[in-house]
């Protein structure tokens, strides 16, 4: 069971921010889903065999990409040919 | 009008589409003139691609996806982009930012999701073609609900290069059209190698549907059959599996015991591919703008908050927690184990038949409104989501009605098999439409 103040903590995590409203609502809709998750728990063994697929290894190679100006034409801002961003500090 | 375009009009009564090119240009090929519908979460070059989220609004593109440089190549005139559940995550296209789909069978009902607008726009005789995309059954659910055929193909026969990624692992672009031939037609342009998609393989697709089922075994799951699913559903696909037998097929009875938990791997991995898909989405790069003057976190949720859907939030946040130390093993760990044991499932009934049927969903459509509670309408995918997981081709073809509404028999086959669950739903269709 996850209580409202770790659905909060989540919701900080995952940056997507809940409202006190809907805390209530999201938490049983949340506990009553990971119950049923818990159908996972008669599967045995904790991981899963190698599959037989391979990785796809490529060679590290300048090629043609975007124009610059096409690059941030969607950009809400930018300065000086970069993208503006909220302060990390 | 140019010789080199088609002009496009529709009342657009079914909301099928978010965005429609009025002028739809094209080139000479095997798909020359004919109009095809795109599903919002594949992007075109100068033409907007929202997801069917708040969060997209106003993002045009700078390229095509593999798919849609193939379709410009084939002659198509991409003619608008289709209305579908925010990223994907539904079985209703409600969750779309910008309004639901309308039926075309029963405007009182969903047509299914997530690609519901590529589904309504073809069942509503407005295109004779499009494009969706299956994460879980999203060509397939959408292509029963509302009586059109619907193909998810073998994971890695068709490039994701330029498909806004929801969960990599699960996801292809498939065609979906009126008949079998259209769908078959289609996915000969889609299909084909990408070096700019990991997972894509080298193999082409140039086959022409064949009518001809004699001797072909099909495997009857009884887990298709079983509580869960509606009887009258089940009674019209059984009878659809007798014709199929009539034209010298035979059945044999299987089982897929990891079926158990199938749908529970499969939340739990698509949530948690989600949350780190959807990190992107943060008003920097595209759409609408995070306020750069507030510390990162906070401008960040800020704008998540107010431009994700509430179905969007909480997978994100499902995928976040099945993912966070503690809960790794319980959930994320076991659910790869379950994904490997539906493979095997699988992988041991085709070693005995060709193909494995039975109905694409539990129910026919839902009507608007009617799976408001999120488990509820998470386990409506219960028929659909063990082919995503083993990666497998899936085709959905309307084999009848129940009370007025379409019902799709749903037929799987071997890896890199398309070919062969294509001639089965044309064999049936044949017959029978």
């Amino acid at each position: 069971m996850a209580t409202e103040s770790e659905v909060t903590h989540i919701a900080e995590l995952a940056d997507v921010g809940i409202d006190r409203e809907e805390l209530g609502i999201f938490t049983h809709q949340f506990n009553a889903i990971l119950e049923y998750f818990d159908v996972l728990d008669r599967v045995s063994g904790d991981t899963a065999a190698m599959s037989d697929l391979c990785n796809v290894m490529r060679e590290d190679e300048v090629e043609p990409s975007l124009p610059q100006e096409e690059v941030l034409r969607n950009a809400a801002a930018t300065e000086d040919g970069f993208i503006k961003a909220p302060r990390v500090m | 009008m140019g010789d080199n375009e088609i002009c496009f009009e529709t009342d657009d009564r079914y909301n099928a589409f978010l965005t429609t090119c009025k002028k739809a240009p094209h080139g000479p090929g095997a798909l020359a003139g004919i109009g095809v519908a795109v599903k919002d979460n594949i992007s075109t070059k100068g033409i907007e691609t929202t997801c069917a989220s708040k969060i997209l609004k106003g993002y045009i593109p700078p390229y095509d996806a593999h798919v849609v440089e193939l379709l410009r190549n084939s002659g198509a005139a991409i003619v608008g982009k289709t209305n579908m559940d925010e990223f994907g995550m539904g079985t209703t296209t409600e969750n779309s930012a910008f309004g639901p789909t309308l039926n075309p069978c029963d405007t009182g009902r969903v047509p299914g999701g997530s690609s519901g607008g590529s589904a309504a726009a073809v069942a509503g005789g407005m295109v004779r073609m499009a494009l969706g995309t299956d994460t879980g059954g999203s060509i397939r659910c959408p292509a029963a609900f509302c009586g059109i055929v619907g193909l998810k193909p073998t994971y890695g026969r068709v490039s994701r290069y330029g498909l806004v990624a929801y969960a990599n692992s699960l996801e292809q672009i498939g065609p979906m059209g009126r008949t079998v031939s259209d769908v078959s037609d289609l996915m000969q342009v889609i299909a084909g190698y990408d070096r700019r998609d990991s997972t894509s393989y080298d193999r082409p697709y140039t086959h022409i549907p064949c009518a001809d089922i004699n001797g072909l075994r099909i495997g009857i799951p009884r887990q298709y059959f079983g509580g869960g699913v509606d009887p009258e559903v089940a009674a019209v696909v059984t009878r659809a599996i007798g014709r199929l037998e009539g034209l010298g097929a035979t059945t044999v009875s299987c089982s897929i015991p990891s079926m158990e938990y199938a749908l529970a791997a499969y939340y739990v991995i698509c949530t948690s591919e989600a949350s780190s898909n959807l990190a992107r989405f943060d008003g920097v790069r595209y759409g609408p703008a995070a306020d750069s003057k507030k510390p990162w976190h906070e401008a960040y949720q800020e704008v998540r908050r107010a431009n994700f859907g509430t179905e969007v939030r909480r997978r994100i946040m499902l995928g976040t927690f099945a993912l966070s130390s503690g809960y790794y093993g319980k959930y994320y760990a076991k659910a790869q184990v379950a994904r490997m044991n539906v493979k095997q499932d699988f992988a041991r009934i085709f070693a005995d038949v060709d193909v494995i049927a039975g109905p694409t969903m539990p129910t026919i459509a839902f009507k608007l409104g009617e799976k408001s509670d999120p488990l509820s309408m998470y386990l409506s995918d219960i028929l659909t989501v063990p082919v995503n997981l083993a990666g497998i081709p899936a085709i959905s073809v309307p084999c009848g009605k129940v009370n007025g509404m379409p019902v799709g028999l749903q037929v799987m086959g071997r890896p890199w098999e398309d070919e062969r669950v294509i001639d089965v739903a044309f064999a049936y269709e044949q017959e029978c439409v």
